[in-house]
């Protein structure tokens, strides 16, 4: 994911530090959202099986003396998880469950303040409403009269469940309520800087402005991923567009270009200029 | 052609073990709430995020690179998720709970507490009177597995039978218990989630609670045995439906200030009410924990009435004088 990527530039928020710095938080998107979701669910009725098979292998050794007290634990575990493990896992210090942690989010205030075990608890005491209401009349019987009272009252839970897709910070209902939204919050890894090497051509000022900062950080990505069709395609476009006969290789040339681009940009910024891309005459 | 060193490579060379110091130190705390990290670490995470949103700034005025920029922004994110989040430990959350917010949210709820207790009461005398008035009433009101058995065509024998007569003893009551906490507390969930759309679906849930209460006592008021069923109801009810009636009540605060947020914006208004009305719903899980006990065991191994009395009247004075006689400093 890059943040130059247009369909991730409608998610950026602002989140301001005290210190005074907008970090550009960065939205989970509905899909990210519903899959994290999903897998929360596949664990926790993984969880459940394991109780269950648990609860029957005790039930088989103390020779079914025991049955009463499994019946209750599996009663309390499955209430237990159903309530508190969507709770308990935010309130660890990644505010993520095991689902979201695996997508790469977490859960924060949208006003940037610490979150607290209030607005946790609340926003999943919701998910009563949105989750559990709508699957309690999804499986309600078939009977004619009853049939349509749960169909309309699936329509009308339905409005919550679906809340998510109807708002731009794809809010659900505990999301409101509790003041809380989720964001991506992925652990980066600080990659080697492209332009440690020193320069092995020399290139003119016009073949260095033929390009702006977005056709750079393509070049970057290129670069990053190494992949020698690309290359060799990019690095042809590159010299006949700049005009330059050399020896070197696709990935030295490449190498070369973006290192004398990002210098010559760079130092254009500090004067107060960016150029944006190749179409930004000035 | 400038410098063979770019100005962004050598910023990005003198602060990048600052980086990765601070990062070492956010995984260690991400993955065990801070427990491992000596005081010297953590005293250094602010004074490393700091630094670091110092060379964020820096870095989107000089350098282009774009994982760097990427990396800083994942790195201040957490580093600030981390020196801005919860400062208590959970154990010190828990304690200010019961010693403090909890009481002072239950008594700031009052107002709704009243009018969801009414509405609770209206069910019940709607559902009194309508039974004695006639006996199909009932069945509207009582869902069939609810009643087991107690309905108008039982005769006073067996209806005193249930109230007193549980063979077995302890036989089968931790499964039972459970059971009636799980049901209960979902059912109080849903009445606080369903505040949500304008306080009228809690209102009917509260209401609906006390029909099948009022249907119940009809039944029984009817065979002379008003008193009994009073003292096993109320022995585990006191503190049940006071559970239920604060669950409402927390759902009218939220829908109230959904309809009506006064001055505020109508989200401000939700979130501030949604704070207050969640703290009331961590209590009254943990009310209906009580009230599941009392019910599972107390009342299934107690079968003098006068003795139910007395727990009732006991839960009674314990909860009111904790929630409004109890004064924490605020």
């Amino acid at each position: 994911m890059s943040l130059s990527d247009p369909t991730v530039e409608k998610r950026v928020r602002e989140l301001v530090t005290p210190e005074g710095v907008d970090l550009r938080v960065v939205l989970a998107d509905a899909s990210e959202r519903f899959g994290a979701f999903a897998l929360d669910v596949v664990f926790i009725i993984a969880a459940l099986i394991g109780i269950s098979i648990a609860a029957v292998l005790m039930a088989m050794t103390t020779g079914g003396k025991g049955f009463e007290f499994i019946a209750t634990i599996w009663i309390l575990g499955s209430f237990g998880l159903r309530v508190f493990y969507f709770t308990f896992f935010e309130m660890q210090a990644r505010a993520a469950t095991p689902g979201k942690r695996i997508m790469g989010l977490r859960v924060a205030k949208r006003d940037g303040s610490a979150l607290t075990a209030d607005a946790i608890f609340v926003r999943n005491a919701m998910r009563e409403l949105e989750i559990f209401l709508p699957l309690t009349f999804l499986f309600v019987g078939g009977e004619a009269v009853d049939g349509w009272i749960a169909l309309f009252a699936l329509l009308w839970c339905g409005v919550f469940a679906f809340f998510p897709l109807f708002n731009r910070d794809r809010l659900r209902i505990g999301d409101i309520v509790a003041g809380t939204w989720v964001v991506h919050a992925p652990k980066r890894v600080l990659a080697g800087d492209l332009a440690a090497q020193p320069l092995s051509l020399a290139f003119t000022r016009e073949a260095l402005d033929a390009y702006g900062i977005r056709e750079l950080s393509v070049l970057e990505d290129v670069l990053r991923q190494k992949d020698p069709q690309t290359m060799e395609a990019v690095a042809r476009r590159i010299r006949a567009k700049i005009g330059v006969q050399d020896g070197l290789r696709d990935l030295e040339f490449l190498q070369a270009y973006y290192t004398a681009l990002r210098g010559r940009l760079e130092q254009r910024m500090l004067f107060g200029k960016r150029k944006r891309d190749k179409y930004d005459k000035s | 052609m400038e410098s063979l060193v770019l100005k962004s490579h050598r910023f990005r060379a003198e602060r990048e073990a600052d980086w990765k110091k601070l990062e070492v130190l956010l995984d260690r705390f991400e993955r065990g709430r801070g427990g491992q990290l000596t005081d010297d670490e953590v005293v250094s995470i602010p004074v490393l995020y700091r630094s670091a949103l110092s060379s964020l700034s820096t870095a989107r005025a000089v350098s282009l690179d774009q994982n760097l920029i990427g990396y800083l922004e994942s790195l201040c994110t957490r580093a600030y998720f981390c020196v801005y989040g919860t400062r208590s430990t959970f154990f010190e959350r828990i304690a200010r709970f019961f010693r403090k917010d909890w009481p002072t949210a239950v008594r700031d709820l009052w107002r709704e507490t009243i009018v969801s207790g009414l509405f609770g009461l209206l069910g019940v005398f709607t559902a009194f009177f309508l039974v004695r008035s006639g006996a199909q009433w009932f069945y509207a009101f009582m869902p069939r597995e609810l009643s087991e058995g107690r309905d108008p065509s039982a005769s006073a024998k067996q209806l005193h039978d249930v109230l007193f007569d549980h063979k077995g003893g302890a036989e089968g009551l931790t499964f039972f218990s459970s059971f009636l906490f799980t049901h209960n507390a979902e059912i109080a969930l849903l009445a606080f989630a369903l505040g949500f759309a304008c306080c009228l679906p809690s209102a009917f849930l509260v209401f609906y609670n006390g029909l099948t209460l009022g249907a119940l006592y009809a039944v029984y008021f009817d065979r002379g045995l008003g008193v009994e069923l009073g003292g096993w109801l109320f022995i585990h009810g006191v503190t049940e439906l006071f559970a239920i009636t604060l669950a409402g009540a927390a759902g009218f605060k939220i829908g109230w200030a959904l309809a009506f947020p006064g001055k505020m914006e109508r989200l401000d208004a939700m979130i501030k009410a949604g704070r207050e009305a969640g703290l009331v719903m961590v209590g009254v899980v943990i009310m209906l924990g009580v009230a599941g006990l009392l019910e599972g065991f107390a009342r299934q191994l107690i079968n003098d009435t006068a003795v139910r009395y007395s727990i009732a009247a006991l839960t009674a004075f314990s909860w009111g004088a904790y929630f409004y006689l109890y004064r924490p400093a605020r």
